[in-house]
This record gives structure tokens, C-alpha cells and sequence, in this order.
């Protein structure tokens, strides 16, 4: 793999909750405009991680990482936080759009970077829209509050709203968990149709579907980073036992 | 097995009905003060009570006009004083404070709170109306202005807790800086509680008597400016009600019947428009 294929490497991560260590020695590459899965039992770290890629630990007091992780060459964990977050976007678990309109959440982000106003503005929602297959669902009611969304279509307009800032990465946490199997299909191809235009990682308990979307996957464990390969290679020749033992349901 | 049963249902409905009969007394009372109220206050309660000037002792007729605009004046400059510092307060408290210095500040807020009225009326009377050496309206409204702090703080904190820390990760996760996260996503989608707070904590501030005996003092006029002393109802309620004239002692429960509508209309409002839900 070419150096400029490497979004994001990390090396010699370690992540600590207080006293407790939560990641112990992660050192992994994200290749660029790929989809990279990371699974794992409960508890093993992976949503830890995805967290550090953004830096949103730092609103928990006790919390701290060390190491290194660079983003495109750049010191992630020394650079402004504001600056990082508006080029590393993430998706959370429940959808969590805003006490707003669907056109305030989506313009959320771009009314924060100030780059978006009038007109303007208005392109770049409906074009958000339109990439999460939502626009023809709310173009009539873009002044209706987005609670009135269904669970998936709140997701895919969390989802719209994370891409309406154009990220370079988006992160997601577990992001189809809380929804159904029609639901979940359609972010599925939301994420394929848009795997060129920026990089994925997606934590997920789902093994399915880190087998259908991602091209790599890694495998955490306790805190530690057990494996980390093309997906096809760990989902049916894993190198180490603990990955073959989770694949193959003898736990987690 | 049967006297114990009979006695279980005994106690049952002994204790049932204390309790019951203790509801009714409390929702009782109200009503009753209400009532009492309307029935003394009602035939003083008019158009010229609005909006005459008291006339000379003795005479009788008049209004307290100057007392209701004075009431309001003392209100909005002590809120344009308390609110800011008590909600900007509240804001550091839940989304800036450490554990130690939060913990203070809260124990400090309710220790102000348990401040008797009275104490904060000398504590205005030796800042702003001796140095001016006279009393005013500004010095009022700095003891009412003081007093309102702590509820807006604790009420403004209270409501930014209820807003779950997944709305504002959102807002950090689009690159928000903390500042904007509060200001554009916690505190809007916490302004229901926010405004209730706020229109409780005027609603009770508003019938604070002890305070301006001191500070505010009285007028027989219209009090011009924020420099001279001015009438409030409350403290007309205590100087009509204990002195001689029935009149007046009419008056005193019509003004006192004002009193109590305006926080009774505040409280009413404050809590239909806050069970509308906080979060849409």
C-alpha cells in the first residue's frame, strides 16, 4: 500500500478511563475511501477507539489517550479539536438529530463553519438530502421538527447532516443497532454509494454486516487490536485463534 | 383472624382519610385566602384602584397606580439584574463545573437563597441608600435583583441537566466549539424549563415586602427614574392594612388581590407552557 492511501495511522495507542486502561497498544493504518469495520464482544474497545479517531473522549474529565495517530501526517491528538471534528464526522448509535427542523439539522453543521448561507445553504441541504435517499421522504416538510422522522429515517438524516460538511471520514458507532432489518438495508447503501467520497470506519456487533460493507476489518479484544486484515481474509482465514473463536460463535 | 382483619381495614381507613382530610386543607387554604380576598378586596378592586394616584390621607377614593408601575419597574430592573448572572450562573454550573467548585457554588447559591428577605433589605440599605443617602429604586430593585439569583441558578442548571449529553456530542461531533454547542443546541432545547424557572422566580419575588421597606421606601407619587423612592404593592399592602381607615384597609386587600392573580397567572402559564414537553 502506497503512503498516500493511509488516512489515518495509528501507532503505540494506548487509552486510559482514570486510572483503568481501556486500550493497550493499538496500531493500525485506515486506508482512504475504504470501509473499514471493527468488531469485537462487548466491552472489548472498539467504540473507545472510534472515539479517539474524533478526539470526543475529551468531554469526559478522566480520560486521556497516548500514543500517536496521524491524519494525513498530521499529529490528530495535538491539533485543535474543533478543526479535527469538522473534517472527521460521526454517526452515533441512536439517532440524536436536534430539537430542530429537518433543515436546521442538516444546515447545523454548515451555519457552525460558516461557509453556507442563503441559497447557497439550501443547495447543499437538498443535496445532503438526496445522498441519504431521504429528500423525496421530507422535501414537503423540511419545517417539521425531525422528531416527527421514523428511528431510520432520523439515522439517515443524522447521517445526511454528519455528510452535509463534506468530512473527509466518517465515523460510525454501531449505527444501524437500534433499528430495524428494512431500515438497516437502506444505511447499508447509503454507506456503499458514498465509500468514494470519504473514508468509513463502522464499529459494529453485527458480523453480517461487517462481512457485506467493509473491505477491512479489525478484530478487538480486551482492549487490544487481535487482528487486523482484508475482511475476506478474517472472516474465513483468521490468523489467530481468539478471531476464529468469535467468528465462529464459540463466544461473545 | 377477623378482629385483625377489621382492625387492618380500621387503620387503613383511619390513616386514608387523615391524609385525605390533610390535602384537602392544604388545597383549602388557598382557596380560601382567594376567596377571602375577593370577597374584602372585590368591591376596592376597580378601574380608578388601577389607575388613580393615592389621594391625600383621609380622603377617600384614590388607587394605586403608582404602586402597580412601581411594583413593575422594581421587577424588571431587579430581573434584567438577577436573571443574566443567575442563568449564566446555571450554565457554568452544568456544563463547565469541576467537582469541588461546583459543589460550592451550589452550596453558596442555597445558602443565599436561605437569606431572610429582611437581611438582604439592610444589605441594600447600607450599599446603595446610604452612600446615595436617600432611597430609591434602584436600591429595591438590588435586593429583589439579588434575591432572584439563586433560583435562576439552580432553575437553569436543573433544566440543562435534563438535556441528554448525545444532543450535544451531535453538536460536537459537526465541529462546534463548546460555546456554540450550548448556546445553539443545550440551551434551546432546555428553554421550556429555562422559562419557567424564570417566570417563578419573578412570580415570587414580586410579593417581597421586607426588602423595600428600606431600600425602595414608599411614595404617595409617581416615581420618576430609578432615583427616588417608589410604592410597590406589597409594602402599600403593609401601610394600608395597618393603618386606621377602612378605606384604605380596602384597598389593601384589592392590592393584595393583584398580588396574588399575578402569581397565580405566572405560576398557571409557567406550568401549561413547560408540560408541552422540553425536548421538541
Amino acid at each position: 500500500m502506497a503512503a498516500d492511501d493511509v488516512k489515518l495511522r495509528v501507532s503505540g495507542l494506548d487509552f486510559f478511563y482514570g486510572p483503568k486502561q481501556a486500550l493497550f497498544d493499538i496500531g493500525v493504518q485506515i486506508l482512504t475511501n475504504r470501509i473499514t469495520a471493527l468488531i469485537g464482544p462487548s466491552g472489548c474497545g472498539k467504540s473507545t477507539f472510534l472515539r479517539t479517531l474524533n478526539r470526543m473522549y475529551e468531554t469526559l474529565p478522566h480520560a486521556r489517550a497516548e500514543g500517536e495517530i496521524l491524519f494525513d501526517n498530521e499529529d490528530l491528538l495535538a491539533m485543535d479539536p474543533v478543526a479535527l471534528r469538522r473534517r472527521v464526522g460521526m454517526v452515533f448509535q441512536r439517532p440524536n438529530p436536534f430539537p430542530k427542523s429537518i433543515f436546521d439539522n442538516i444546515a447545523y453543521g454548515l451555519r457552525v463553519n460558516g461557509t453556507y448561507r442563503g441559497a447557497a445553504l439550501h443547495e447543499k441541504v437538498e443535496k445532503s438530502l438526496r445522498r441519504a435517499a431521504l429528500w423525496d421522504e421530507v422535501k414537503d416538510s423540511l419545517h417539521k421538527s425531525a422528531y416527527a422522522l421514523s428511528g431510520g429515517q432520523q439515522q439517515r438524516l443524522c447521517i445526511a447532516r454528519a455528510l452535509a460538511v463534506d468530512p473527509e471520514v466518517l465515523l460510525l458507532d454501531e449505527p444501524c443497532s437500534a433499528l430495524d432489518p428494512i431500515a438497516t438495508a437502506k444505511i447499508e447503501e447509503l454507506l456503499f454509494s458514498i465509500q468514494d467520497q470519504c473514508t468509513q470506519v463502522i464499529v459494529t456487533h453485527n458480523m453480517q454486516q461487517a462481512a457485506r460493507v467493509a473491505d477491512f476489518t479489525g478484530f478487538f479484544l480486551l482492549g487490544k487490536l487481535i487482528e487486523f486484515n482484508k475482511t475476506e481474509v478474517i472472516f474465513k482465514t483468521p490468523a489467530k485463534k481468539e478471531t476464529e473463536d468469535y467468528i465462529t460463535g464459540r463466544f461473545g | 383472624m377477623g378482629l385483625r382483619n377489621t382492625w387492618r381495614k380500621l387503620v387503613n381507613l383511619v390513616m386514608f382519610s387523615l391524609t385525605g382530610v390533610c390535602a384537602l386543607v392544604t388545597v383549602g387554604v388557598l382557596f380560601f385566602i382567594l376567596g377571602y380576598l375577593l370577597w374584602y378586596g372585590g368591591t376596592s378592586f376597580s378601574w380608578t384602584f388601577l389607575t388613580h394616584l393615592p389621594t391625600p390621607v383621609g380622603e377617600p377614593g384614590g388607587g394605586m397606580a403608582n404602586a402597580i408601575v412601581g411594583s413593575a419597574k422594581l421587577l424588571f430592573l431587579a430581573s434584567a439584574f438577577g436573571i443574566p448572572i443567575g442563568f449564566l450562573g446555571g450554565v457554568y454550573l452544568a456544563e463547565f463545573g469541576g467537582q469541588t467548585f461546583s459543589f460550592v457554588i451550589r452550596y453558596t447559591a442555597d445558602l443565599l437563597n436561605g437569606v431572610p428577605s429582611i437581611v438582604m433589605g439592610i444589605f441594600a440599605f447600607a450599599i446603595v441608600v446610604l452612600p446615595m443617602k436617600h432611597f430609591s429604586t434602584l436600591a429595591g430593585s438590588l435586593a429583589l435583583g439579588v434575591m432572584m439569583i439563586p433560583i435562576a441558578v439552580r432553575s437553569t442548571e436543573e433544566a440543562l441537566r435534563t438535556v441528554p449529553l448525545m444532543l450535544r456530542e451531535g453538536a460536537l461531533a459537526l465541529g462546534a466549539s463548546k460555546w456554540k454547542t450550548i448556546a445553539t443546541v443545550a440551551v434551546p432545547a432546555a428553554r421550556k424549563g429555562i422559562i419557567t424557572g424564570i417566570v417563578l422566580d419573578i412570580a415570587r419575588v414580586a410579593g417581597e415586602t421586607a426588602p423595600l421597606l428600606f431600600t425602595a421606601f414608599s411614595n404617595r407619587f409617581w416615581s420618576p427614574g430609578w432615583n427616588q423612592p417608589t410604592a410597590s404593592l406589597p409594602v402599600m399592602v403593609y401601610t394600608y392594612a395597618i393603618s386606621a381607615y377602612d378605606d384604605w384597609h380596602r384597598q389593601a386587600w384589592a392590592a393584595g388581590l393583584v398580588l396574588l392573580s399575578l402569581v397565580l397567572v405566572a405560576n398557571v402559564v409557567a406550568r401549561l407552557s413547560f408540560s408541552r414537553g422540553s425536548t421538541r
